[in-house]
């Protein structure tokens, strides 16, 4: 706090925060976490998005919250429940559509933000657990958003479910006894809402918040890492304060400050003008009520499972497709040890580098997008072909990663 | 935003351009329904065709009429007379008086529920539909969009009776026959077709009640985070003045 | 990194402003959440208001109806027991109504807007029993002089032909009397009061 005239009401504001701080170490944590936390100062637009998912986070629970005091999670009332929320709930409806779209936007920043790492090197060595702590928070999200969507208990919802519980079925021997374990019933049915509605409401939640915390204290220990993938540590100032850092607070607060401004903006522009985007939001089909007897013309996962539905539907045996769609999740965890570049940050990495890394990106797009589609042959053919590319990123990455020629590394920061 | 993530964008949005049109439902071959949600005369009349044409078989039950009555500004009372049946009352959901089991009786199958048809197939969808009943060899009705639908055209006096002419080959992209009027009806087609458009803008209405209200409410959000995000940034600026 | 030359006046209108029309954000956007309880459009259609067609009802007769929840109840009225209304008020604990909860026109004798019908919300205003109706003049058991009205089971509470609650019981108030008015001579329309009427 920077020192001012005292005034009276200054004055006992002060002996508060002493009361407090001698009981709860409030300013110590503030002090520590904000005003004496150092962080690069050459952050650009990719990081924005650690903040903002965390405000979506935020925004998800406090709208969960409020749609569980009128959701009804009985298969009898769970699809009337949403469009009684719709339309009889006051406000039920804007409700419900910051859910529906902040639940997308929560991959879009996600996937945005682990694109991040790949170009800058922040998987690598001493970030490895933090990395690994956003795997596991991934899948976490994964499970949270699949679950989620069964809720309304359309039609995507139930044959979603369907698929989805299926694919367990493919694993040898245990595999039927355990897919009738997670439906808890011989199909489909209420059993299956009714503990999807429980682990989507608190369990999946809880751990979110755990493996969150463990994100940032495993950030906070090594600090961020930058666009130029050095460590600022390396050249402190004689107080100890690395020269390329700046203040967490004010400075980085402000910046953030105005990124959720621009977020919001993006955000509320979809909601309140294409909450279903198109049916990549909010399918068309899950508007019609869960029917047994009826599957739909065709069922796919919300796009944001797409590229590894893609990679399950490229296989043409049912367990080899379910292995090959783990092992594409799975391998994420691998990353800061199939990553064995001496040199963090793309910016120094060889021209290989930076067209795998493209390449990547266009491979998991085009297989969201084939994922999505209805599965011509020659669709069939594309999607193999970019989960050839998909794996031998990582493959690639591995072998190639040690001897790439790259550039001189600076010592501080550039822009 | 560097050099780089412009290149990488660009060439990702290149790539989607080039990409077949995943994104594209069954069918082909629908027609636009160029309806206007912001047109409340329209809504009103198309309320007035469900009620004495569909709402004998088709239930919109998570619709109330008082919900009915304050979105398209008329009268409650005049709601009571003409739409409600019998002594429902005003705030009661419009539910149809055929049972299920009686439905698939009489007609072969129980007539969905319309509440939700205009998000689930969408507008273009009903707008052809209800445009493409004819009347097949077997002097049944036929559906070009619905091949052998169940539903008789209730609107066959409006539109007059069409058939299928040409060869009756269904190709991949629906049926290269033409249809004809083979018996005029009450209206002429631009009338019928107008009075489909004001059907399916009521069946939008129907399926999102909240539809005009969130567009309106999401202009003066929109201002507001405008308002939000200029002052913010001029915080961040001035912030920043520090660090070089 | 140099914090002087900082216009630390211009950073506190910044600060200032931002937060301004943040809290305004935060505001604005909480509305829906705290508005979403309000009682929705089912609950306020099942809470509607009920219509009674009284042409059926005897003197002496009491109707029973169900309006959002409350169990409301519309006594016919003989003109003995209206008469001696007047009589008890030394026996009642409120017997001009400025402690219990009744329409504007119910601040008369009867506390009703015709005489002949009591329409009285039938929840005995200790604990929520619904009270006996005993509207004949005569002895009674709990009472001697007794000149018609409610009597509660549970714990003993007395109330006359008007609802009022008598002294020495442990209901505080007399009857509530909701909100009605008349669509016509026959029929009463119970939860909405007449144009104008608080």
């Amino acid at each position: 706090m920077m020192a001012k005239p005292a005034s009276a009401l200054a004055k006992r504001a002060d002996e508060l925060m002493n009361w407090i701080d001698k009981r709860l170490p409030v300013t110590a944590f503030w002090n520590a976490t904000m005003t004496g936390y150092y962080a690069p100062k050459n952050f650009n637009f990719w990081y924005y998005m650690g903040s903002l998912a965390l405000l979506v986070l935020v925004m998800q629970i406090l709208t969960g919250i409020f749609l569980t005091m009128h959701y009804k999670p009985s298969a009898a009332e769970a699809f009337a429940s949403v469009e009684y929320i719709m339309r009889d709930v006051d406000w039920g409806w804007l409700i419900r559509y910051m859910h529906s779209t902040g639940a997308s936007f929560f991959f879009i920043l996600i996937y945005l933000h682990m694109f991040r790492s790949l170009l800058y090197g922040s998987h690598q060595k001493p970030r490895e657990l933090l990395w690994v702590f956003g795997v596991l928070l991934y899948l976490a999200l994964m499970a949270e958003a699949f679950m989620g969507y069964v809720l309304p208990w359309g039609q995507m919802s139930y044959w979603g479910a369907q698929v989805i519980i299926n694919l367990f079925g493919a694993i040898p021997s245990i595999g039927e006894p355990l897919t009738e374990w997670i439906r808890g019933d011989y199909f489909i049915s209420d059993a299956t809402l009714n503990r999807f509605f429980a682990l989507h409401v608190i369990a999946i939640p809880l751990a979110i918040m755990g493996l969150v915390l463990m994100h940032l204290v495993a950030l906070r220990e090594n600090g961020s890492n930058n666009p130029d993938g050095i460590e600022i540590k390396a050249n402190k100032d004689e107080n100890g304060i690395p020269l390329d850092g700046i203040p967490f607070h004010p400075y980085y607060t402000v910046k953030d400050i105005f990124g959720v401004a621009v977020f919001l903006l993006i955000f509320a522009f979809v909601l309140f003008f294409w909450p279903e985007a198109g049916g990549l939001f909010l399918e068309h089909d899950n508007f019609i009520p869960a029917n047994p007897m009826a599957t739909p013309e065709h069922i796919k996962p919300v796009w944001y499972f797409t590229p590894y539905y893609a990679i399950l539907k490229a296989v043409p045996d049912k367990l080899m497709g379910v292995m090959l769609m783990g092992a594409s999740v799975m391998v994420l965890f691998f990353l800061p040890w199939l990553d064995r570049s001496p040199v963090k940050s793309i910016r120094y990495r060889g021209m290989w580098y930076k067209v795998m890394v493209i390449v990547f990106a266009i491979a998991f797009v085009r297989l969201g997008m084939l994922g999505m589609a209805t599965g011509t042959p020659a669709e069939t053919i594309e999607m193999r072909v970019w989960t050839f590319v998909y794996f031998s990123f990582f493959i690639l990455l591995f072998f190639l990663s040690p001897k790439g020629k790259t550039k001189p590394v600076p010592d501080r920061l550039t822009h | 935003m560097n050099k780089k993530t412009v290149s990488l964008i660009f060439s990702l949005v290149a790539m989607l351009s080039a990409s077949s049109p995943v994104f594209a439902a069954g069918g082909g071959n629908l027609e636009s329904a160029g309806i206007n949600v912001r047109d409340v005369a329209a809504i009103q009349r198309g309320a007035k065709w469900f009620v004495n044409y569909c709402f004998s078989c088709h239930s919109a039950s998570y619709m109330r009429y008082n919900r009915l009555a304050e979105d398209l500004g008329l009268d409650e009372d005049m709601v009571q007379e003409n739409l409600v049946f019998a002594d429902v009352k005003l705030g009661e959901t419009m539910e149809i008086a055929m049972r299920p089991g009686d439905s698939e009786i009489w007609l072969g199958k129980t007539p969905p529920d319309l509440s939700l048809i205009s998000r689930s197939r969408g507008n273009d969808w009903l707008f052809t539909y209800m445009k493409t009943f004819y009347q097949d060899e077997s002097g049944g009705w036929n559906n070009l969009v619905l091949p052998n639908a169940s539903m008789p055209h209730v609107l066959w006096q409006m539109q007059g009776i069409q058939k299928l002419s040409g060869s009756g080959h269904e190709g991949e992209h629906g049926s290269d026959s033409q249809l004809v009027l083979a018996t005029p009806g009450r209206m002429t087609p631009e009338q019928y077709e107008g009075t489909v458009r004001d059907l399916v803008t009521f069946l939008d209405y129907l399926s999102e009640p909240a539809k005009l209200k969130r567009k309106n409410l999401g202009i003066w959000v929109m201002l507001f985070l405008l308002l939000f995000a200029g002052v913010a940034y001029a915080l961040k600026v001035e912030y920043w003045r520090d660090v070089h | 990194m140099p914090t002087d030359g900082v216009n630390k006046g211009r950073r506190r209108f910044l600060v200032a402003t931002t937060s301004v029309v943040g809290m305004a954000g935060v505001g604005f956007a909480a509305v829906p959440f705290i508005q979403s309880w309000n009682p929705s459009a089912k609950a306020q259609a099942v809470g509607a208001p009920v219509q009674v067609s009284l042409g059926k009802l005897e003197p002496g007769q009491l109707l029973k109806v169900q309006w959002r929840g409350q169990t409301i109840g519309i006594l016919r009225r003989t003109q003995d027991t209206i008469g001696a209304l007047q009589s008890i008020d030394e026996q009642l604990r409120d017997p001009e109504s400025v402690e219990s909860e009744q329409p504007s026109f119910a601040l008369n004798e009867g506390r009703a807007y015709k005489e002949e019908f009591l329409v009285v919300n039938m929840h005995c205003t200790h604990l929520g029993c619904v009270p006996q109706v005993i509207p004949q003049v005569g002895p009674q058991p709990f009472e001697e002089n007794w000149k018609g009205g409610f009597f509660c089971p549970c714990h003993k509470s007395k109330f006359d032909m008007a609802g009022r609650v008598y002294k020495g019981v442990p209901a505080p108030t007399n009857l509530k009397i909701p909100p009605y008015s008349f669509i016509d001579d026959q029929t009463l329309l119970i939860g909405v009061n007449p144009e104008g009427v608080s």
